[in-house]
């Protein structure tokens, strides 16, 4: 790795155009994208919370439903913003050549692996809003306080949009991106307090789980959409932004590692 | 000065690329870099860009230190790349509006632009069209188009015309000479002679990264190889003799710099009446006389061993 790649770099406000290009193109496939990032999501939330939540008596000190539609918030955010990451991060990146194009005109590649990480937040967060309106409709909001889901849906985005790029930038086809799910995302949804609490699992395991950013997520969604103010806030914030800035500069360093040769 | 590049060098790991490259294109010229595949053609642009750093030597584009300022100085380039890259998601159009974006044109300022952008390209009509229905060569002319979308001062073309049936390249020539009487300067890559000789006032041939030959296309012919070329070939049938063999007992007699390659011998020649005179005695040998091109002198000075 050359030394230059490891210097700051110095983005510019252009990357919003690039942000607006993917935004554009967002717009053409709409109708199949949010189907896929809502229905998808809400099936199961819905199936689950009320089929399954029908056989227990309450879970956590709540129904069943309450407490599966935050993890179902986070988890469907953090799949939005990692499949766009990922997938359609590579697309633009290697198969069609868009960075290329970008990259002879006044943009550098920092501009777009920070929009990108951008972008895959914006769209994770039409996903994740989508979800809280339906709680919303369906009576599961406990108070205002909720709102701050808004501003943490985003969070959560970047995040996971920032370590997707990381992966992306690494990625020399799409089945490498396998490893990413299988190793890092499944095992993460399953011990993260998504479907069930994190007291159910083994001392060892809820200590893997306290390292991971799903579970700080989830930690802050579930009391914010019952309506009180979660504890270790500033904990639970601290390592969502740790693994988005760690994310993006590790993104930036490998991009230009690839794609400034 | 568009382009200065001066004792430009550029090493991957072990392998040099470019080595001691040096050019200046003047404004309002086109000038092109000429050579076999892995010549360092694309490294070269990807560096005067600032896409790439080079491990030594200085470049300054339109006037702008590279890669310091090559934000500031690729607001005023446009470049068509080898490998398309328009954006399949978008039609025509709004490939122009969404490239026009990157440079912080206004929105008003484009829609204005991007009609006479389509004319130059020959796509009026057509902006609403998926890229996808588009032919290659009209895929080519709106990258042509997109690298026109900021007014640059200099064009950089990395081999515009490779992959492009013989229609489709000639419009596009027609289109650089256009830009070039409207006074753009253009820098071009190809390894087509033709294009090369037909468009650029200056070239430079290019070969294993070092620049070996610099000029306009009659002096690096006249500078560098024999006005007449004889190409003989053996001729097919009954009676037929083998060029080669001829080439082993006669070719250094009429021609002292002749060259085989398979079953054509090339014979560069000053005066070609003797060795005319001798081949109108063959009825067994097939021959085809020309001047001499770029290719010839492009051949001599990088030999004729594939590159791939």
């Amino acid at each position: 790795m050359s030394r230059h790649h490891l210097l700051p770099g110095r983005p510019s406000l252009r990357l919003f155009a690039v942000c607006y290009r993917n935004l554009l193109v967002w717009r053409k496939l709409a109708v199949p994208s949010l189907l896929g990032n809502l229905a998808d999501p809400l099936i199961y939330m819905l199936g689950l919370g009320y089929g399954l939540g029908a056989l227990l008596p309450s879970v956590a000190g709540t129904s069943y439903i309450h407490f599966l539609a935050a993890g179902t918030l986070c988890y469907s955010t953090m799949n939005g913003a990692t499949f766009e990451a990922l997938y359609s991060g590579f697309s633009r990146m290697h198969v069609q050549k868009t960075w290329d194009a970008i990259m002879n005109a006044p943009l550098s590649i920092d501009d777009i692996v920070i929009a990108e990480a951008l972008w895959a937040a914006i769209k994770a967060s039409f996903s994740g809003l989508a979800i809280l309106l339906v709680a919303w409709a369906l009576g599961l909001i406990g108070g205002a306080v909720a709102l701050w889901l808004v501003p943490l849906i985003a969070l959560v985005g970047f995040t996971f949009g920032a370590l997707g790029l990381v992966m992306t930038v690494l990625a020399p086809n799409y089945d490498f991106f396998m490893y990413y799910f299988t190793l890092f995302i499944t095992p993460m949804v399953l011990i993260g307090g998504v479907f069930f609490p994190l007291a159910q699992l083994p001392a060892g395991i809820q200590l893997l789980a306290q390292c991971l950013p799903l579970t700080h997520a989830v930690a802050l969604a579930r009391p914010l959409l019952g309506g009180s103010v979660p504890d270790d806030v500033g904990l639970h914030l601290g390592v969502l932004a740790g693994y988005a800035v760690f994310g993006l500069l590790a993104a930036l360093v490998l991009a230009r590692r690839r794609l400034l040769g | 000065m568009p382009l200065v590049v001066d004792s430009l060098y550029k090493r991957f790991g072990e392998r040099a690329a470019v080595r001691d490259l040096s050019l200046t294109l003047r404004a309002g010229e086109c000038y092109a870099l000429l050579g076999p595949n892995g010549a360092g053609k694309t490294t070269t642009l990807r560096c005067v860009l600032g896409l790439v750093r080079a491990s030594a030597g200085h470049i300054e584009l339109c006037g702008h230190p590279i890669p310091e300022a090559a934000r500031a100085a690729r607001a005023r380039v446009g470049v068509v790349p080898q490998i398309d890259n328009l954006d399949p998601d978008f039609t025509a159009a709004e490939n122009l509006a969404v490239y026009g974006r990157y440079f912080g044109i206004a929105s008003s300022a484009l829609q204005a632009r991007i009609p006479r952008l389509l004319a130059f390209a020959g796509l009026a009509g057509r902006g609403d069209d998926p890229i996808r229905t588009l032919s290659g060569g009209m895929k080519r002319r709106l990258t042509l188009a997109r690298a026109l979308v900021n007014d640059p001062d200099l064009l950089l073309l990395d081999e515009p015309t490779t992959g492009l049936d013989p229609q489709a390249r000639h419009l596009i020539w027609e289109r650089l000479r256009h830009l070039l009487s409207a006074g753009k300067t253009i820098l071009l890559t190809t390894h087509f002679m033709d294009e090369a000789e037909r468009l650029a006032s200056r070239l430079a041939i290019l070969d294993d990264g070092a620049m070996i030959a610099e000029g306009t296309p009659h002096e690096l012919i006249e500078r560098h190889i024999e006005p007449q070329v004889v190409e003989v070939f053996t001729r097919g049938g009954a009676g037929a003799a083998d060029a080669v063999a001829w080439a082993r007992t006669h070719a250094a007699h009429y021609a002292p710099r002749h060259e085989t390659s398979g079953e054509t011998v090339f014979c560069y020649v000053v005066d070609a009446a003797p060795l005319l005179a001798h081949l109108a005695t063959q009825p067994g040998l097939r021959y085809l006389h020309r001047p001499a091109n770029l290719e010839d002198m492009f051949m001599k000075l990088t030999g004729r061993e594939l590159r791939d």
